[in-house]
This record gives C-alpha cells, sequence and structure tokens, in this order.
C-alpha cells in the first residue's frame, strides 16, 4: 500500500508541470487545474481499479473528468500513472499534437470522454454505470465536477435519475473551491449548502477537505451503505492551491505564469 | 409510425442484446411488451432529456446500442448540446428517435412542432438522418439505424398515416426510394409528406404531366447519384415536407445543387413557412394553411412546370 507520503510527493511533482505546462503552451486554467490534483491522485492510486496496459478493460472502472478544463491535471496524472510517455506531455496544446486544452476523444488512453463542455460528466458516467448493471461488470464510476458545473441543469437532472435506478456505484466528487470563471460560486448563484443539495437528492453526501490526501482516499473507499446510494464528495478546496502566490487568488482563472513564476513555483513545490 | 417503431425495437431487442430503449416519460403503454420482455433494457428517464441522452452516449460507451425515444423537440433542439457533444463527437450508435414530428402535433402548439429540427441536426459531423415516409419503412429503416456504426437520427410521425407502401420496402440507407416513376417532374419527398406528394402526383397525371416520386428516407448522406440522375434528366425537381424551408431536405437538395452549377432541372421547394403558428388548429388545417395538401403541392408544381414551358 503506498504510503500518504508518497501521495504528497506525487502531487507536488504533478503540481509543477502544470504550471510548467500553462507557462509553456501559454493556456489558461491553471488555478482551476491546481485545485483537483490532490482529489485526482487520491482517486488513481486509492480508489479506480484500472490497468493502464489494458485501458480499455471492460471491467475497469470509468474515471470521467467533468471539468475539463483542469485537463493538465488529467494528462498529467495518466502519465505518472502510466497510460502513456510523459514526454508526450510536452507537446500540450502544440498543433495537430494529441493533447488540446479540454480531453479530447480519446486523445490518450484512459481519457473515457471528452469534456469540456461542463454538466455533461454526470449523465454520461450514468449510462456507463446502468451498462455495467445491464452487462453484469463489476465498473464502478467516479466523476470529479467542479463547484461552478453545479450550475448546469443537466447535473440536476442526473441528480435525481441516479438514486432513482439505486445506482450505488456511482460516486461524484466536486472540486468546491468557491470560485468559478468570474468571481465567488456561492454568489452568483445559490450553491451553498451544497452536501446538503446533495443529500436532499438522495445522495449520500460527505464533506471533506479536499486536500487531505487521508480524507479523500477514506471518503472514496468507503463502501456503498447498502441503502442504494449514489455517493457524493464535497471537496473543499482552494483554488491554485501549492503555490502560494496563486492560492485562493481568481486572476489564476485565466492568467499565464511568467518564467520566473514558475520557478518561484518550483522551489515552493519543492522540485528543484 | 410510433406503433410501427414500438413492434420493431421490441423485435430487434429479441435479437439483440445490446439495444436498451430509454423513454423521456412518454410511450408507456406502447413500450408494455418491451418493458415485460426486456425488463432491464428499458428506462423511463423521466422528463430529464438532456440526462437522458447524455446517459445513452454513456451506454453506448460501453458497447450498447441505447435509443432515445421521446417528442421530437424535447429529444432533438431541446438538447442539440448533448446531441451535439456526447453523442455525435463522440461518434457512437445512438439512435435519437423523435415521435410526432413536423406538424403531427399541430394542435398542441408551436411548442410540440418541429419544422426546424432537420436543418440543425443535419449540420452535425456523424450524424445519419432518417426520416420514414410511412409505418412499413419504419422496420426496415431502425433495423438499418441500429446496425450503423455511429449517430442516427430518425424522424418519425405519430400514427395512422397514410400508407405509402402495401408491404415493407427494400430500404438502403442514403438511398433514395423511387415509389412510382414519372417522366416530367420528379418529387422527392421526406418523411410524413411523402404520402401528399404520391397524391400531388396523382393529380398532376389529370393534367397530362407525369411525376416521378421519391421517398428521400435519408437526408443526410444525401443520395447525390439519384440527385444528379433527377436533375439531368427532369426540368423540373420539387421537395415536399413538412420542415421549415430554412434547413430541411430543400435546403440540403440546394446546397448541392448550388455546388454543381446549373443542371437542367430547377428546383422547387415545398416546405412550411420561417414562422411559428400559435392559432388552434388540427395537422390537417395547419397543411392547408402551408400549401402541403395534394391539391396545394400539384397547383404549386403545375404553376412552375408551365413557366418552363
Amino acid at each position: 500500500m503506498i504510503q500518504t507520503a508518497d501521495l504528497a510527493a506525487i502531487s507536488r511533482r504533478i503540481r509543477a508541470r502544470l504550471v510548467e505546462m500553462s507557462h509553456v503552451a501559454e493556456t489558461p486554467h491553471l488555478g482551476s487545474s491546481l485545485s483537483c490534483v490532490d482529489m485526482l491522485v487520491a482517486a488513481y492510486w486509492g480508489f479506480v481499479r484500472i490497468d493502464p496496459r489494458q485501458p480499455l478493460a471492460p471491467d475497469r472502472d470509468r474515471f470521467i473528468l467533468s471539468k475539463g478544463h483542469a485537463a493538465t491535471a488529467l494528462y498529467a496524472i495518466l502519465a505518472e500513472r502510466g497510460f502513456f510517455d510523459p514526454a508526450l506531455l510536452g507537446t500540450y496544446n502544440e498543433d495537430g499534437a494529441a493533447l488540446p486544452e479540454h480531453p479530447g476523444l480519446q486523445c490518450v488512453p484512459g481519457v473515457e470522454a471528452a469534456t469540456g463542455s461542463l454538466g455533461h460528466g454526470l449523465p454520461i458516467a450514468l449510462g456507463m454505470a446502468l451498462a455495467a448493471r445491464i452487462q453484469g461488470r463489476p465498473a464502478r464510476c467516479l466523476v470529479l465536477m467542479s463547484d461552478g458545473e453545479c450550475e448546469e441543469g443537466s447535473v440536476w437532472e442526473a441528480a435525481l435519475f441516479a438514486p432513482a435506478q439505486k445506482l450505488d456505484t456511482v460516486t461524484v466528487m466536486i472540486d468546491y473551491n468557491k470560485w468559478q470563471a468570474t468571481g465567488r460560486s456561492d454568489e452568483i448563484m445559490a450553491l451553498a449548502p451544497l452536501a446538503e443539495k446533495w443529500r436532499a437528492f438522495g445522495w449520500e453526501a460527505v464533506e471533506v477537505d479536499g486536500h487531505d490526501l487521508d480524507a479523500v482516499l477514506a471518503a472514496l473507499q468507503r463502501r456503498p451503505d447498502g441503502t442504494g446510494r449514489p455517493r457524493a464528495i464535497v471537496c473543499h478546496t482552494v483554488k491554485g492551491k501549492g503555490v502560494s502566490f496563486m492560492e485562493d487568488d481568481n486572476n489564476w482563472h485565466y492568467r499565464i505564469p511568467t518564467r520566473d513564476e514558475v520557478e518561484k513555483a518550483r522551489v515552493e513545490l519543492q522540485q528543484t | 409510425m410510433r406503433n410501427a417503431f414500438a413492434a420493431a425495437v421490441t423485435d430487434l431487442a429479441a435479437q439483440d442484446e445490446r439495444i436498451v430503449l430509454l423513454s423521456g416519460d412518454i410511450g408507456n403503454r406502447l413500450f408494455d411488451t418491451f418493458r415485460e420482455r426486456f425488463p432491464r433494457r428499458f428506462y423511463n428517464c423521466g422528463v430529464a432529456e438532456a440526462n437522458m441522452t447524455g446517459m445513452a452516449a454513456g451506454l453506448a460507451l460501453s458497447g450498447l446500442r441505447p435509443l432515445t425515444y421521446t417528442i421530437t423537440p424535447f429529444g432533438t433542439t431541446r438538447v442539440i448540446e448533448q446531441i451535439r457533444v456526447d453523442i455525435c463527437y463522440h461518434n457512437v450508435p445512438v439512435v435519437i428517435v423523435g415521435t410526432g414530428s413536423g406538424l403531427s402535433y399541430a394542435s398542441l402548439g408551436p411548442t410540440h412542432h418541429s419544422c426546424e429540427d432537420v436543418g440543425i441536426l443535419r449540420c452535425l459531423p456523424n450524424l445519419t438522418v432518417l426520416c420514414p415516409a410511412d409505418a412499413m419503412e419504419v422496420r426496415p429503416l431502425m433495423e438499418a439505424a441500429l446496425a450503423l456504426p455511429g449517430p442516427v437520427y430518425v424522424r418519425l410521425g405519430k400514427k395512422g398515416e397514410p400508407a405509402v407502401h402495401d408491404r415493407p420496402p427494400q430500404i438502403e440507407v442514403g438511398r433514395g426510394l423511387v415509389i412510382r416513376d414519372g417522366t416530367d417532374v420528379c418529387l422527392f419527398g421526406m418523411g410524413n409528406l411523402v404520402s401528399v406528394a404520391l397524391e400531388a402526383a396523382k393529380k398532376l397525371a389529370t393534367h397530362g404531366i407525369s411525376a416521378r416520386v421519391v421517398s428521400m428516407h435519408t437526408v443526410k448522406p444525401l443520395d447525390e447519384a439519384l440527385l444528379r440522375e433527377s436533375f439531368e434528366r427532369f426540368g423540373l425537381v420539387a421537395v415536399v415536407e413538412e420542415h421549415s424551408v430554412i434547413g430541411g431536405l430543400g435546403s440540403a437538395v440546394a446546397e448541392w445543387l448550388a455546388a454543381r452549377g446549373p443542371m437542367r432541372a430547377v428546383l422547387e421547394a415545398i416546405g412550411t413557412p420561417d414562422a411559428f403558428i400559435s392559432t388552434a388548429g388540427s395537422q390537417q388545417w395547419m397543411r392547408e394553411q402551408f400549401g402541403l395538401t395534394p391539391d396545394a403541392v400539384a397547383e404549386k408544381i403545375l404553376r412552375r412546370f408551365r413557366t418552363l414551358r
């Protein structure tokens, strides 16, 4: 069993890589990517049953990054987890290359669905969960969404459907970093209390510190309680987490780090 | 058409255990047999079409052959985003079935009309667009739709449409079906107006004009060989559809024609106007308002035909 300290080291390495990718490719959404790194690490090293050597095995668990704008985080995680050669990350966003700013269709092994438009991941995952039930396969489905994404109506259509079908193989993780593109997610829409909303829709909802790897792992690894309820894990996070001058500063939704800022971030992330 | 659809999909589900039927809270009694025989493969997805459409993509990504079924505007234009991204971009074999297309639900008002669906959907890459003319065309087209490797939109009427065929025709996706041959004009009918085109052809015959009638059941991809042959052989080609003149089969044919330069035939596009109709009225009454009855269609063609002499 991998130790939390090792996972924390992976998180730091991935964060440094995201800062670098944003700088080199001049792409935004760095703050949004940094906020969900720990959730992704917990998911890919402590929950999702996928063999990188058999990325299309029918029984595999399905992970969908529904907040597709955090694509760099997914790409870096998949590379680190062995789905493809990390050298490919160096081609991110280049003309004609495999890795666009939002996860492209089958762009690399391990990307289950092309996302980018918000509110699509959960319905697709419910379809996959229904398919697993029909086919008698053990596959579980995990969806990572953003808090702003919970403003999409399709999310709540899906939220109503899953408990009705007792789809307890489905887990939703919400990266609740309290920001969306242009403001506070609790002010632009009445998002809070978010966990209570999921509970009211028939989900088993818990709230954790989304940067506490042990807490996220524990929430993910908790077995369904037998009531058939799907599970929502509301992860309280900090946008831009891991780089002091980016943390909770929404300018980093769009800002691109300079070379100097990349170096500062590397020092903070112990990657020198 | 919808009863023929329910019967066809039930039979096909018996042969192919990958078939899963998703319904948007309609057709409950219609699918009683399906539900009884395949309880694990029928889901009433409620009044939540975006989720239904996204789930269909998820089912297909896992190797199943899902269909979505609801009233046309709710399963198509309402969820164009999910159709575009989840189904067409992923290029998965989902069959989107719209029932009550065109003005089939005339009296329910413009919320339930669909005279823009083909125009909007045929822009989408990877999507095949099928419009059966009558109940007899439904079964072979459903069979074909469920055998295609990518997404399909099937545009159904409701029930009790006049029969165009007396037995199920041999149908190939992408190949127009000549129902009646003629020598003077060619009528391409789409879906539930093929029967009107056929009646119009009979009226034209009384004026000494011999009309070919084609069921253009596949709007995308267009049968280019048949179009070329028709535009070269006839002086007048008409399209008749219960769909807006903007974006429908008439538009598709016009786009094709414009890209190929002048051909022998001129095009007469007959469809619904660029307007909503908000007064009460039956399908028949609305067809009368829009000039979509056999008499009105024959009259339009006659007038145009005479200008060519």
